[in-house]
């Protein structure tokens, strides 16, 4: 890892390269694009939670002047579960499931076909929380699934169960003189990213697609769509537009497949645009959970143990994020005894998705609120609780692997002496505490360096933009290269233009691409050296790279000028050609991020409104690039978290239909709903990472909830254990306990 | 959407001509004023084409007059306008409190107390704090002009008592008096941008002495209809409206709520909510009667 020396670029506070684009209306995101001759899709949808589909009769469509396609679910031949998800083959599986869809001369044209669909079906009962899916006798949303795949088992609702566990828990419980306990019910959460899902496909008689869309993942919408018309990857082309929030929702497919059937049928372009109802009721939320948490301390606050039971709502089809819950719900501790259990759980609601810290958040809420009663009971300031219990370098994680440097403790110790926590909450005011934590991750990320004739420097790399990436790329650039930032402008290539990346995901971007753009800027700068080298008649081992600039070593006699990068760029055509440099990893130790966050709270006790009035979250973030997107993602992740704490959850009838598939009634905060959302970056470096790069974008969203709800405890002297703290739900209790 | 056809006539008597034709022949009709409703359940709910007939271009509906003894409030007038207008502001602060809260800032350059009285939501911002304020509906027909209080326009969720060849010109609302007083407070689970779970609205007039000698209270999203509360009125006339009285006002708002349970409210949240805002909205009132 580089010395933390007189870095010029890193840690300044630029503009981004798309921001003219943005704030003038010039950058095109998903819907944008319009093609010759180019119809519209629109998808039938389920107006049931769970049914057999006995017939697909799409004739009275098709009959529809205007309409030039119509298709259903065996016109997606492949996929599995993906394909089954993107259009329904023998039963839906939620409401809103896509049946059939239809491509027409103008979306009007095809939302009337729609209605000339007739689909029969035999209406089953629906499976809407986890405590129907795993009781004895339930129905089952899919007949052979069976857990972990064990078909000695009767087949169950339970697809997956998951189990870390270390030490003896009935001995540390027993060696416990505190134990706090409680049961956590937190809802189904929606992403709400404000662009909704939108796609054009086009596909000629060769068979090759070509696709624009608003994703987090080119190659990946490439390999999704390719396995669901049973494809190569290689005859589909996709080109990512600039994106209106994705926060893991747009990990995924649901449209582009469709897009590309309704156009080999039609032989035109087609175009499909969700609307934001489609966005709620069709694509992947996050899970619904159960959580069933305990933990035990002696007096001094030494945890001798925990436990965990974790269920999470998969939807549909297997998948739930529990995984990542049982990897973080101990994560911020050094334990001797735990277990943890985690079950992946069908339900008739939409597949998951990926959602910021992808299940973290829920586990994390139910330990988190047991660890802050922990504290009341034994009398401890929370924030001395979990220092007294911090993992640090060299603690092994739950989840098995030891960590390296960690900025827990340094978060904590931060906290205790911010001026927000050290000034006590105002009067009649509650104040709640809790840590987050992300594990991140690394993987395959390619970045090209292209040098102009003029030294400018374009960065070209494949990780679609959704948090401020293109201007760490560019300040990584300018760092490494020790060029102005100014000179560097960075791209996101489609699948063609570009080397493989991995979806932007996990908080990924500025670490792993990040590193490929240094190595990719390293190989700029030895090729610079050999051309300086030519130039001077000197070996290249008596060249050195320093700001911006070939020289000759100290000691090297040569009496020359120093040569820039526009110099060599300029005369590159005689010393070899263009500069073009390359780099492309697998990134390993991505360096986990944790974070602490606090927040005051007032409670109306007549109506039961929870009102934020303060809150601050201190995160480590290994290396601040652009300390402004670094705070702009804790700032976004509080707000997403408070959001889920206070209002947000999906309601469904008894039927299983979702009743709030908007933003009226799915309420995520407005603005004058949020105080100033507080920052401090801590940073301990990642000793992974050439400039100690952490990603920063998922932890955020973790601790908010159990702070809101420990805040909500402190100021209302009980605990309502659920989420999300919405009025009808505070008032009840008030009522209940006074 | 479909083919629409809009309207958009100058004159009164061309609107009712062209709303009685529409009616007679069949035609779906759907008048349009800021268009803040119209809009978005053309776009959601409700796709079928029709004829939209626009009335801002009226000049009887721009009307805006503060009388001695009448406030005339023109049906299209854009609460922004009205919001910006200091002296009906300081007449009825609580109505123009309900207009401003329907909405955002853009929204409320287009949306009007018309409208949201036409669109007969029982959640309905404007209708209670209309109702607390004895507001009277001036409508015009093919069978000429009548006058209907409002608290008897809104006859269910969604529907009204004009006929189709009818619509709404203004809104006659007598000027308060003496120390008079009035108020609206809803509740939503946030700030702003959003529908009321519950609301209420409360107009006092008191004596020199504080004793509360008239009172109105309307209630909304708790009924089918907003609803006026002639007992939580009863409560408040002839006391301080002190915190008993208040209470008791609160008591008659609960007790004439009839809500359902739906994703915004149970019926015991609303039913006790309607209460609290009732009390705080009444003391407002009597406190805005007290500096007038």
């Amino acid at each position: 890892m580089a010395e933390a020396v007189d870095l010029k670029a890193i840690g300044t506070r630029p503009v981004r390269p798309d921001g003219v684009e943005k704030v003038t209306g010039r950058a095109n995101f998903g819907a944008d694009l319009n093609l010759p001759g180019m119809l519209h899709g629109k998808i039938l949808r389920s107006p049931h939670a769970h049914a057999r589909i006995k017939s697909v009769d799409l004739s009275g469509a098709l009959a529809v002047d205007g309409v030039l396609a119509a298709i259903s679910g065996k016109d997606i031949p492949g996929g599995g579960d993906l394909g089954d998800n993107v259009l329904a083959n023998e039963k839906v599986l939620y409401d809103g499931h896509a049946v059939a869809a239809v491509a027409a001369r103008s979306a009007f044209i095809a939302e009337q076909a729609l209605d000339q669909i007739k689909v029969e079906y035999e209406v089953l009962n629906p499976v809407l929380s986890i405590d129907d899916a795993i009781a004895d006798g339930a129905t089952l949303v899919n007949e052979s699934q069976h857990t972990n795949g064990d078909t000695s088992q009767p087949a169950s609702n339970i697809a997956a169960v998951t189990k870390f566990e270390r030490g003896d828990v009935d001995k540390g419980f027993a060696e416990a003189d505190a134990v706090a306990e409680g049961e956590f019910r937190v809802p189904t959460a929606h992403q709400g990213y404000i662009e909704p899902h939108a796609c054009t496909a086009t596909i000629n008689e060769e068979g090759k697609a070509t696709v624009w869309c608003c994703t987090q993942g080119q190659f990946d919408v490439r390999s999704m769509t390719a396995n669901c018309l049973n494809k190569q990857v290689s005859d589909i082309r996709v080109i990512p537009s600039e994106i209106g929030g994705g926060f893991g929702g747009k990990t995924t497919i649901y449209l582009e497949p469709v897009a590309v059937k309704l156009s080999e049928i039609s032989g035109r372009p087609v175009k499909m645009v969700m609307s934001r109802e489609e966005v709620f009721r069709a694509t992947g939320p996050t899970s619904a959970t159960l959580c069933r948490v305990k933990v035990g301390a002696k007096n001094d606050g030494t945890i001798t143990a925990a436990t965990a039971w974790l269920a999470y709502e998969a939807g549909a089809y297997p998948g739930a994020p529990v995984g990542p819950g049982c990897m973080s719900v101990l994560a911020p501790y050094d334990l001797e005894n735990f277990r943890i259990e985690g079950l992946d759980v069908l339900v008739t609601k939409p597949k998951v998705a990926a959602y910021r810290a992808p299940g973290a958040p829920q586990s994390m809420h139910a330990m988190e609120c047991a660890i802050d009663d922990l504290a009341r009971k034994l009398g401890m300031d929370p924030i001395d609780l979990r220092l007294k219990n911090a993992a640090d370098e060299g603690t092994v994680a739950p989840y098995g692997p030891q960590f390296p440097a960690i900025g827990l403790r340094a978060c904590l110790e931060a906290a205790k002496v911010h001026p927000n926590y050290t000034t006590p909450p105002a009067e009649g005011q509650g104040r709640g505490v809790a840590v987050g934590f992300w594990f991140n991750i690394g993987m395959q990320s390619s970045a090209e360096i292209r040098i102009a004739e003029n030294g400018a420097v374009t960065i070209m790399e494949g990780s679609p933009d959704i948090g401020g990436s293109r201007a760490s790329m560019c300040l990584m650039a300018a760092e490494t290269l020790g060029i102005p930032y100014e000179n560097i402008n960075a791209h996101v290539g489609d699948t063609e233009a570009t080397g493989y990346c991995n979806t932007t995901g996990g908080s990924r971007t500025t670490f792993a691409t990040g590193m490929a753009v240094i190595e990719a800027c390293e190989d700029i700068i030895a090729q610079c050296k050999e051309r300086a080298a030519l130039t001077w008649e000197l070996d290249v081992d008596q060249v050195d790279w320093e700001d911006g600039q070939a020289v000759p070593k100290p000691g090297v006699n040569a009496d020359v000028k120093p040569l820039s990068l526009a110099d060599i760029a300029r005369s590159a055509g005689r010393t070899g050609g263009p500069l073009l440099g390359r780099a492309s990893l697998n990134a390993q130790g991505p360096g986990a991020s944790f974070s602490v966050n606090w927040t005051d709270v007032e409670v109306d006790r007549e109506t039961g409104k929870v009102d934020v009035k303060a809150f601050t979250g201190v995160q480590d973030a290994g290396r601040a690039i652009h300390p402004s997107y670094v705070e702009g993602q804790m700032q976004g992740g509080a707000v997403q978290g408070l959001g889920w704490a206070l209002n947000e959850e999906y309601i469904y009838n008894d039927d299983g239909v979702m009743e709030n598939a908007g933003f009226l009634d799915y309420r995520v905060p407005v603005t004058s709903d949020m105080p100033m959302i507080d920052t401090q970056i801590v940073e301990v470096p990642n000793p992974s990472h050439p400039y100690g790069v952490r990603g920063v974008g998922e932890t955020p969203i973790v601790a908010p909830l159990a702070a809101t709800s420990n805040a909500v405890r402190d100021v209302l002297g009980f605990r309502i254990n659920d989420l999300p703290l919405s009025p009808p739900r505070v008032l009840a209790a008030i009522d209940e306990n006074e | 959407m479909g083919d629409y056809a809009y309207a958009a006539p100058t004159t009164v008597d061309s609107t009712v001509e062209l709303l009685s034709s529409s009616a007679s022949s069949g035609t779906r009709t759907q008048v349009l004023a800021g268009g803040t409703d119209v809009l978005v359940q053309m776009r959601s709910i409700d796709r079928v084409p029709r004829l939209i007939v626009d009335v801002k271009q009226l000049a009887e509906t721009n009307a805006l007059s503060i009388g001695e003894d009448e406030i005339y409030i023109g049906a299209a007038i854009p609460s922004a306008i009205l919001n910006e207008n200091a002296e009906l502001k300081g007449k009825l602060p609580g109505l123009i409190e309900s207009a401003d809260l329907i909405g955002s800032t853009q929204i409320q350059g287009r949306a009007t107390i018309g409208g949201n009285l036409c669109n007969s939501s029982p959640a309905g911002d404007t209708i209670p704090a209309l109702i607390a304020n004895s507001a009277v509906c001036h409508i015009v027909g093919a069978d000429g002009e009548r006058n209907v209080p409002v608290e008897d326009f809104v006859t269910g969720v969604g529907t009204n008592c004009m006929a189709d060849h009818e619509f709404l010109l203004g809104l006659r609302v007598p000027a308060p008096k003496g120390n008079t007083g009035d108020a609206y407070l809803r509740f939503i689970p946030r700030t702003e941008m959003d529908i009321a779970v519950a609301g209420a609205g409360v107009r006092v007039t008191l004596d020199d002495g504080g004793t509360c000698t008239a009172a109105r209270v309307g209630i909304g999203a708790v009924a089918p209809t907003p609803l006026l509360v002639p007992d939580a009125a009863d409560a408040l006339i002839g006391t301080q409206v002190d915190d008993e009285a208040l209470n008791a006002a609160a008591a008659a708002c609960s007790a004439a709520a009839s809500p359902i349970s739906d994703k915004r409210g149970t019926v015991e949240y609303r039913i006790k909510v309607v209460g609290v805002l009732c009390k705080r909205a009444g003391a407002i009132a009597r406190d805005r009667a007290k500096a007038s």
